[in-house]
């Protein structure tokens, strides 16, 4: 069965499309979840029928929501196998148990819960429908947890070993797997991510009710509430994503080296603010890596090692080698070149074939046992480049830069951008009505009378989605072209369909995830038109 | 037997368990096929839907367990049978995932597509569903033209490890009469447990609406029961007439980095599912059982209202309250189902039976020996599958909670 790069071109078309778009979805749910249960917590405490009415309401958006992330999700995990057979052969024995915990802790928590929540009031007491609240709240974030275990394992394949003799990884330590420094990160990067988005719809949205004069107390204790959740999770969400800019340092320098544009290092690596990458550019030409720039000096450097002097390597000097690195071990040591690494992965995969026709022999009395662990031996020596042996050019070796790049200048400038605007929210909320400038009539933290605030609060909504799938454009093209580092690139990932197939059930994906899209907008748009008094319950 | 076979059978066990349980729950499928021809008026469409609403999500989330669960478990089978009946697994995620927005979409002002585009959406998952899932599943038996061979990640260009050796992709299989006969009796089968489960939320309920349906419902019921009894038991004959494969493990040659029976010849055998039953006698009796409990349930369903039939009369039972077999007659017909189809997934996995053949070639065939996780993963997940128990103890006991409360308005 001959592979096409057309088939594998289509299948991470098909998987990104629906990736990004259950990542519409998901955030939304992640945040919006515990500030439900935030707000409905205050209704427990309170008894004020008011907060019933808040919950409700940001109840009824959860559950529209909630329906397409479902539906999206499940297409995601059938995919695995539909569009990428190989590699679930070659990984399933680690990351079929993510799943599976997933299914069974997660999914079940989340959707059993979720009906009390939602159909439960009036039906059940108020501590077991507060509880279903919080439950749905945690199962998402539960849910969160193994998935981005398993795809943190796929950046940095850890707690596992090859097995030759079945031609797949095999898990050998769980704990390894499970909590990966990747997948801690992955974890509180996308999670903090989730509850900031959350609350920046529930701002937006109130705020247009304030826009509307209407709804006022409503909006603006939901703004309140929302405003200290958000700041407090954007204040994490940034501390998480340096950390991640530092693993992806130690375990992916191709991934940082293209999220930088970088392709020549130096002791000392400056940080590039905002650029323009130059197209002409390539890792082994003289063309300036930037049309235009401005980088703050070493700072890549310090961010990445705490050290204004240490060595961050380029593109270039990946593929080139010879350089001196710090090992995930902590040892140190010299970067393998580019074509070393080839060879070394085509003697694995030699090693590997070898070792299974010896293998079929001695089972079958030859006496081989010791060519049997001299080729094991061979093959465990070079199997950590065993996918640069599917390759000839160094330029396969390379993520599209520009995309890496432009996604993660997005994300970054945005993050800086919540920050801000979490911060004048909260003063803008907390003040509220309260006369802080006496000559001012209170006019000054007044809400509703500052509607250039309420304006760019409805305009943050859009941006903080586009934050979210940047971030996630950075971290999966930036992986390219593996699907799970150093041991399996995605043109030996797929499955045995043509290409045509995939490109039919592509567009097929698409024309019904945008209908979905248009059709649950529409309906949130409806639902927000009625407003907290005109939901019946 | 040694530790990793036990915990191979342990989750073949498992899976099927899965597998049965969905069955039971697509209940929920056959019930969304009743609403047109059954509902009559849109209060009843609205009832019936209330009635499914609250419990989809449970169905859906077994599928995607069912899913993980055999990912985690046998990898193999999920990179053969996905990556291969491309087409298949396509249509039966289409016609499932339409059915997540559906119910919450079609009640909702603006909602685009209009009311009646959902409520056809949701018929198209209850009457496909029930029928596509059915064919895979009866591909376990009837087998399937692929090619594996782990090798191939060795071959530059060519390195995929399992495939189709045909173009249709699934599709064929949509044409093999038995794994149709398999499907419509599971579509008989869901519709059966709708009609069961709508008569006994309406009795529930009350309300001029809910009798009316009810009502339709009984009448609907008896050929729809008769439909599935018949159907199931044609499937049982094909099954155990039915040629099938089996390993050869006390000749395979002992394997390095694996079990004996992953190199074990694979042999075809004639009846291949009847010996399994009879020589491990407890999946018979749990066949048996099931299809006792299927047609008690039945019979206390449609012969048993209010101790008018003879039995009754005989037992003693006050004839103006409700007869016990009817009024469970969902959950004893349910679990008989759940026994039935969990004897007949077991039957094609045990006793070192082939459970996924190849007819490219019988010697590709999946096995537990050859598809199955590593004895460490198969260790962590038997770890984890400890907390079942407690998921299915909190789901009862959260619908205990919300069911004690008549749930007199329409939701959906
Ligand atoms: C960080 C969070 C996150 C990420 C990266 C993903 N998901 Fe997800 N997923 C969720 C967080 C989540 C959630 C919050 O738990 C959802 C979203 C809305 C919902 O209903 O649950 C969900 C739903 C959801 C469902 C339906 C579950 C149900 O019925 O309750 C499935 C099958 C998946 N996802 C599978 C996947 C796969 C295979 C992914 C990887 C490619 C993936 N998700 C990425
Ligand atoms: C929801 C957030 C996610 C988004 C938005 C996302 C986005 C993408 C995109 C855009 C691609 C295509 C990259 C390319 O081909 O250039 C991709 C590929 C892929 N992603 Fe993700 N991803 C997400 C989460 C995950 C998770 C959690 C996993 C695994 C658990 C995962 C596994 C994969 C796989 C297997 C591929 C295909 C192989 C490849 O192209 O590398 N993704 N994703
Ligand atoms: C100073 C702030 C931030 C830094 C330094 C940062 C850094 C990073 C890095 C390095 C990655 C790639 C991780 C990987 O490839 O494994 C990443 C991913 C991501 N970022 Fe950020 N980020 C920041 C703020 C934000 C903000 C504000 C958002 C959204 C509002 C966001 C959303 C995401 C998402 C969704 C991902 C993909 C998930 C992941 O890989 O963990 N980030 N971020």
């Amino acid at each position: 069965m001959l592979l096409t790069q057309e088939l594998v071109t289509a299948s991470r078309l098909q998987f990104g499309l629906t990736a990004m778009y259950h990542w519409l979805f998901v955030p939304l749910t992640l945040g919006l979840g515990f500030l439900i249960a935030i707000m409905e917590t205050k209704y427990y405490i309170s008894k004020d029928e008011f907060w019933k009415k808040t919950t409700q309401f940001w109840s009824r958006i959860f559950a529209i929501n909630f329906a397409c992330g479902v539906a999206t999700g499940i297409i995601l995990e059938f995919e695995f196998g539909t569009n990428w057979s190989n590699y679930s052969w070659f990984v399933g024995d680690i990351f079929g148990a993510p799943l599976a915990i997933e299914g069974i802790f997660a999914f079940f928590m989340e959707s059993t819960f979720f009906a009390v929540m939602y159909f439960g009031w009036g039906k059940v007491s108020k501590g077991f429908h507060l509880t279903s609240t919080w439950l749905t709240a945690c199962g998402a974030a539960i849910s969160a947890l193994w998935i981005l275990a398993a795809n943190a394992w796929m950046q940095y394949p850890a707690g596992m070993q090859f097995n030759p003799a079945t031609a797949r990884s095999e898990m050998v330590n769980f704990w390894a797997v499970a909590f990966s420094p990747v997948a801690i990160n992955k974890f509180s990067h996308s999670v903090t991510f989730g509850f900031v988005l959350g609350s920046i719809v529930v701002i937006g949205i109130s705020s247009w009710y304030l826009l509307r004069n209407r709804d006022q107390k409503f909006a603006r204790k939901s703004i309140k509430y929302a405003s200290v959740f958000g700041l407090i999770s954007c204040i994490l969400l940034c501390t998480s994503g340096h950390k991640s800019a530092v693993t992806v340092s130690r375990y992916q320098p191709m991934k940082l080296a293209a999220m930088e544009g970088l392709y020549n290092g130096q002791k000392g690596t400056p940080l590039v603010g905002v650029g323009i990458i130059n197209p002409a550019k390539t890792w082994n030409n003289n063309e300036q890596p930037y049309l235009f720039n401005i980088s703050i000096p070493k700072g890549l450097s310090i961010l990445t090692n705490c050290s204004a002097n240490s060595f961050v390597p380029g593109i270039s000097d990946i593929i080139n080698g010879g350089y001196e690195y710090m090992a995930p071990d902590g040892s140190t040591k010299v970067a393998v070149p580019f074509a070393e690494k080839v060879k070394s992965g085509r003697i694995a995969i030699k090693a590997l074939e070898v070792y299974n026709q010896i293998k079929d022999q001695t089972e079958r009395g030859a006496n081989g046992q010791k060519f049997l662990d001299e080729t094991k031996k061979v093959f465990d020596e070079n199997f950590e480049n065993f996918g640069y042996g599917y390759m000839k050019n160094p330029e396969e070796s390379i993520p599209p830069v520009a995309a890496t790049f432009y996604s993660f200048r997005v994300m970054i400038c945005l993050a800086a951008y919540f920050l801000f605007f979490l911060i004048i929210s909260l003063l803008m909320s907390h003040k509220d009505g309260q006369a802080w400038d006496i000559k001012d009539d209170g006019k000054r933290w007044n809400l509703e009378k500052n509607k250039w605030f309420l304006v760019i609060a409805i305009i943050s909504v859009p941006l903080a989605y586009i934050c979210g799938e940047c971030g996630w454009l950075v971290a999966e093209i930036g992986r390219q072209p593996w699907t799970i580092q150093n041991l399996l690139p995605v043109n030996a990932a797929v499955s045995g369909v043509s290409a045509s197939n995939v490109y039919t059930t592509f567009i097929i994906f698409l024309v019904l995830f945008t209908t979905l899209l248009i059709a649950e907008l529409s309906i949130i748009f409806r639902q927000i038109g009625k407003g907290p008094d005109g939901i019946k319950w | 037997m040694t530790t990793y076979h036990f915990l191979q059978l342990y989750w073949w066990a498992l899976v099927s368990l899965l597998g049965a349980l969905l069955v039971f729950l697509m209940f929920v499928q056959g019930g969304q096929t009743l609403l047109y021809g059954t509902a009559k008026n849109e209060n009843q469409r609205n009832l019936l839907l209330t009635i499914f609403g609250h419990k989809w999500e449970i169905t859906y989330t077994t599928l995607i367990t069912f899913g993980g669960a055999a990912f985690a478990s046998f990898p193999l089978f999920y990179s053969t049978s996905f990556g291969g009946a491309y087409w298949l697994w396509i249509l039966i995620l289409l016609v499932f995932v339409v059915q997540a927005f559906s119910y919450e979409f079609r009640n909702k002002e603006h909602n685009l597509l209009g009311k009646r585009a959902y409520d056809a959406l949701l018929m198209i998952n209850g009457w496909l569903g029930t029928i596509l899932l059915g064919v895979a599943v009866g591909s376990f038996f009837t087998g399937a033209n692929f090619n594996v061979d782990k090798m191939n990640i060795t071959i530059q260009s060519a390195n995929i490890i399992s495939y189709w050796t045909n173009d249709w992709k699934g599709l064929e299989l949509i044409c093999n009469p038995i794994n149709i006969l398999l499907g419509v009796t599971v579509l008989f089968a869901a519709r059966t447990l709708g009609f069961l489960y709508t008569i006994n939320q309406c009795r529930r309920i009350g309300g001029e609406d809910a009798e009316q349906l009810a009502q339709r419902a009984g009448v609907q019921l008896k050929i729809s029961a008769l439909g599935f009894v018949v159907l199931f038991v044609v499937f049982v004959y094909d099954l155990f007439m039915m040629q099938g494969y089996r390993v050869n493990v006390a000749d395979a040659v002992n394997v390095i980095g694996g079990q004996p029976g992953a190199s074990g010849r694979i042999i075809p055998e004639a009846h291949v599912y009847l010996h399994n039953m009879l020589q491990v006698p407890w999946i018979m009796v749990l066949l048996v059982v099931g299809v006792i409990m299927v047609l008690v349930g039945l019979a206390g369903a449609i012969f048993c209202t209010h101790g008018r039939c003879a039995l009754c009369k005989k037992c003693g039972i006050d004839p103006s309250s409700q007869c016990p077999f009817n009024k469970h007659a969902f959950y004893i017909v349910g679990f008989g189902v759940v026994f039935a189809v969990w004897a007949i997934l077991l039957s094609a996995g045990f006793n070192d039976t082939a459970y996924y053949p190849s007819l490219f070639d019988p010697q590709n065939s999946l096995t537990l020996y050859n598809s199955s996780s590593s004895l460490y993963t198969l260790k962590v997940m038997t770890y984890v599958s400890i907390a079942v128990p407690f998921v299915v103890w909190y789901i009862a006991y959260a619908w205990s909670k919300m069911n004690a409360n008549k749930g007199d308005k329409t939701d959906y």
